[in-house]
């Protein structure tokens, strides 16, 4: 059922990079418990600006869940509290009449912030290019049931390509790695037939970029299984480890 | 004027292959001499990137998101179509063919149609190449189901994330040319003018989201994959950056719109529910598959809907149209809820909704093979409504979905502009009036992968290019317009917010351009438009400097040309004098109450020459002419 509760927000705000933050207050009142945490945000933004203040920079998309582009630290937690959940289908239903919430920027080396909750994750992208793809130009494919693949490895790989690149795994991790997002991305190409011949060179690759791009080491915190959205299990981290491995053993690799 | 689609001669199932060899080409070494600029990083924008640099050409891509991986076409859920005929159930290109075009009520250009079918299977062994993880059966093949308007099983899919996994395999192409150094990306890039020197497309000029810098970029041609513009409409389907500017500003440059009012309401969304709601969310077509449409047959029936006996039930889509079902095109479903709704037999607090129903599948195949089929949907559902649909029916209602109408492309895909193509949504070209499900997908992708790479060579290498650069008064005039519109739009500092324009805005199209339409109300719509838009440059608040990262301006940009471009729409809808797929003028209706076109007068695509704002546009027009079939009364009866 409908109904509203007020709430106490202290939201992170910072003008860019360079400069210093802090927290901020405000007070949401009459907020419906249907409304989900950015539609909040937008009641806060619209009072913000009418009262000729700046509103709360933050990124969203597709407010559904799949784009990645939303995410903030809510109360401690990336995303917020509810499990499997990234903040733009957190639903203020979540949250109790008189809670203070408070809402911070993902934290990490890798992520400098941009403005107030946006932070850019271009790094993210980076770990892709170094080798995050099967080299397959357009149109030089074989026809698709020409390779078969067993449902099981199908379904494992489908679970680690859900990723959706949020960076909330980074945020979570006490080391801000990024392991669990190469591990999904890795592990979703390794176990398919079509990615075998480069998961050598892809690992390898993948791994350096990361460590250059100022990600740091995973000491199995678990934290970022715990706060994906996506609910991206750690088994991708020890099946990337496993390549790695592998890889080491593989001659052909510089 | 009458407007050439430059289709090929030839017998239709010949045409593709013959223009391709009479394209001329671009020699190999040639290729990197060549910039091209592309727009939009979706599968449209995503694939023609990648595999514009796989060729050897020098790429800039730009988008809006932080990463390309974001684009729209992120929440595609149900599936794409392809003509492979892998269930043995009588599929062929042919029928692909068929089903779209006449989907698409007849008012698509049939070469383009037949060749987007021919070069669907191409897709799926590219996907699969690129290592898409498709849905497989036990003995590792992959599987098909079925989407609305066919009676066949074409459709392939990646759970309920069809549209993720393929742009993250376009995603990872593009970025592998980028890691390259062939791609050159700008991401948290909007475009704001396209830049034409003597009448050829010759670059774009930018604002950079985060600090507000003007860009210019010159090219040989520009490749525009912008997406739609549902989010005229306020509430939709859409993400929330998803806009008509890209294409819209072409259009004031001299790209013809086609087909402005050809908008897609898809049947199975999530109601609406408060004020305050800044999206709506779409629940798969591919759930019609096993859930069925109901609303109690007396309007005073408000028991909960599991207390409701099977008699006390109205399946009135399996009750009207017995051999397609609930899988009956997006338009007639729509429509139909919209009219149980009306004659007030609609459910929820709103009266607003009627029930899809999962318990007959439920009780059939078992609990566990739907999770595997739509887990992630009816997760997201229950978070949203905090509804369990494995327990009670889920509720939904129409909503704005997909835009048919798109800036006017001929069969190479090119704009009125010279130089200037467009891909994917945000052209007018293969789905008339009304998309099949599982087609937007294919289309963007043969757009990207499989049309451009050859008809851009065909362009280049018969064009003469001057030496250009950006200190050209051309990109000059672009920068200095779209400064002084960013000014202004700072400098009003009234009392309304953008949003607020925005949610009127959509009000007025929603009641009055949507799902059933009549000359009064478009009419009266139209006088409505034009005073919001007055109101707005007088007294809308955007607050902050542009030197930042505002993302009000960045709206209020948006929201200015969606002001403009909604009059576009409702010249369109009361020029078209008959009723065909998505567009029902109440006036033009079948004794069943269903579409009734006037192929005579109106077997034509509507495309508008800008004439200044507030002045109207001029109207030019393509004739479709249908060799190969036949025009009928669409029947899915
Ligand atoms: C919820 C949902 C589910 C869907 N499910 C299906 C399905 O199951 N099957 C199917 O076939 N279709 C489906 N569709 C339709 C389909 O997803 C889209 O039509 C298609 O993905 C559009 O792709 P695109 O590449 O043309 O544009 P988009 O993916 O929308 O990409 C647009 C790109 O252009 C960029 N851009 C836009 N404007 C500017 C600008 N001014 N400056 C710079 N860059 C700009 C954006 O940043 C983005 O990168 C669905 C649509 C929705 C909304
Ligand atoms: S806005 Fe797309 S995942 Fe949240």
């Amino acid at each position: 059922m409908t109904k509203t509760i007020n709430i106490t927000l202290k939201v992170w705000r910072q003008n860019g990079p360079q400069v210093k933050g802090r927290l901020e207050t405000y007070h949401a009142d009459n907020i419906s418990t249907d409304m989900s945490f950015l539609e909040m945000l937008d009641v806060v933004n619209e009072q913000l600006t009418l009262s000729h203040r700046e509103p709360i920079a933050f990124d969203h998309d597709c407010r559904e869940g799949i784009c990645g582009m939303c995410g903030a630290v809510v109360n401690g937690r990336p995303h917020g509290h509810q499990k499997g959940t990234t903040i733009c289908q957190l639903h203020m239903r979540q949250f109790n009449d008189g809670d203070t919430i408070v809402v911070e920027p993902w934290r990490a080396r890798a992520f400098p912030i941009i403005k107030d909750l946006a932070v850019d994750r271009s790094a993210l992208d980076k770990i892709i290019q170094a080798g995050g793809y099967i080299s397959a130009n357009t149109g030089a494919a074989q026809d698709a049931n020409n390779i078969t693949v067993a449902q099981n490895i199908a379904e494992k790989a489908m679970d680690a390509a859900a990723c959706i690149g949020c960076g909330a795994c980074v945020a979570a991790c006490p080391n801000a790695s990024a392991m669990l997002f190469s591990g999904a991305k890795i592990s979703h190409l390794a176990l398919l037939p079509q990615g075998k011949p480069e998961a050598a060179r892809r690992v390898t690759h993948m791994l350096r970029a990361m460590d250059e791009l100022g990600f740091g080491n995973c000491s199995n915190e678990r934290e970022c299984e715990a706060e994906c959205p996506k609910e991206i299990s750690i088994v991708n981290i020890a099946r990337m480890n496993r390549e790695f491995i592998k890889a080491g053993f593989s001659s052909s690799v510089e | 004027m009458i407007l050439d689609g430059k289709v090929p001669g030839g017998p239709l199932a010949q045409k593709w292959e013959k223009h391709r060899f009479d394209l001329k080409l671009v020699n190999p070494a040639n290729k990197r001499k060549y910039k091209i600029i592309v727009v939009g990083t979706g599968l449209a924008g995503g694939s023609a990137s990648a595999s514009l640099a796989e060729l050897g050409y020098e790429v800039k891509t730009f988008c809006i998101q932080d990463s390309p991986r974001r684009a729209h076409s992120i929440a595609a859920q149900g599936g794409i179509n392809a003509a492979k005929n892998y269930p043995n159930d009588g599929d062929s290109i042919w029928r692909l063919f068929y089903d779209t075009i006449k989907g698409g009520d007849f008012r698509a250009r049939e070469a383009n149609v037949y060749r987007l079918a021919q070069v669907s299977n191409n897709i799926i062994d590219q996907c699969v190449a690129q290592g898409i993880p498709f849905a497989r059966d036990y003995g590792g093949l992959l599987l098909n189901r079925s989407f609305g308007g066919a009676q066949v099983s074409r459709t392939f899919y990646a759970r309920g994330q069809t549209g993720q996994q393929l742009l993250l395999g376009a995603y990872s192409a593009l970025m592998r040319q980028v890691g390259m150094g062939r791609v050159t990306m700008y991401p948290r890039r909007e475009m704001l003018d396209i830049v034409t020197i003597n009448q050829k497309a010759r670059g774009i000029v930018v604002r950079n989201i985060i600090n507000g810098k003007i860009e210019r970029h010159e090219a040989d041609a520009v490749v525009l994959c912008t997406g739609g513009y549902g989010n005229v409409f306020f509430l939709s389907t859409n993400a929330m950056a998803c806009n008509v500017s890209a294409t819209y500003r072409c259009y004031k440059k001299g790209a013809f719109f086609a087909n402005p009012c050809f908008t897609q309401i898809h049947p199975t969304c999530i109601p609406v529910h408060g004020d305050f709601q800044s999206k709506l969310t779409l629940m798969s077509e591919s759930l019609r598959n096993d859930g069925r449409v109901w609303v109690p047959k007396d309007p005073k029936d408000k028991r909960p809907p599991t207390d409701i006996p099977e008699s006390d039930r109205d399946y009135y889509l399996e009750r009207k149209y017995p051999s397609f079902g609930n899988l009956v095109p997006r338009d007639v479903a729509s429509r139909n809820s919209k009219v149980v709704c009306d004659e007030g037999k609609g459910v929820g607090e709103t009266g607003l909704a009627v029930y899809l129903d999962f318990s007959d599948a439920i009780k059939r195949d078992g609990r566990e093979t739907i999770e595997k089929k739509y887990g992630n949907l009816f997760a997201m559902y229950e978070k949203i409504t905090a509804d369990n649909p494995y327990e009670t029916p889920m509720m939904i209602y129409p909503a704005t979905h997909y835009t048919m109408g798109g800036l006017w492309v001929d069969y190479n895909l090119m704009s009125t502009i010279d130089g200037l193509f467009v891909l994917g949504e945000a052209n007018f070209s293969d789905h008339g009036a009304n998309r099949l499900g599982a087609s937007a997908l294919m289309q963007g992708l043969a757009d990207g992968y499989f049309i451009i790479p050859y008809t851009i060579g065909g362009y280049l290498a018969s064009s003469s290019f001057e030496k250009i650069d950006t200190a050209h008064p051309a990109f000059e005039n672009s920068e200095m317009t779209a400064r002084k519109q960013l000014d202004k739009l700072l400098s009003i500092n009234g009392r309304r917010t953008v949003d607020d324009f925005h949610r009127d805005l959509g009000h007025i199209m929603w009641d009055y351009c949507g799902m059933s339409r009549n000359d009064d109300g478009l009419q009266k719509a139209q006088g409505m438009i034009q005073e919001l838009r007055v109101e707005f440059w007088d007294n809308v608040l955007v607050p902050g400097k542009n030197e930042d990262f505002n993302q009000s301006l960045e709206k209020a940009g948006r929201v200015a040309d969606f002001l403009e471009f909604a009059e576009l729409m409702i010249i369109d809808a009361l020029q078209r004098r008959e009723s065909c797929g998505c567009h029902f003028n109440e006036a033009f209706q079948t004794e069943e109450n269903e579409a009734k076109r006037d192929d005579k007068n109106y077997r034509h695509v509507a495309a508008w020459e800008f004439a200044g704002v507030d002045k109207s546009p001029v109207f030019h027009k393509e004739p479709l002419d249908f060799e190969n079939v036949e025009l009928s009364q669409r029947s899915y009866k």
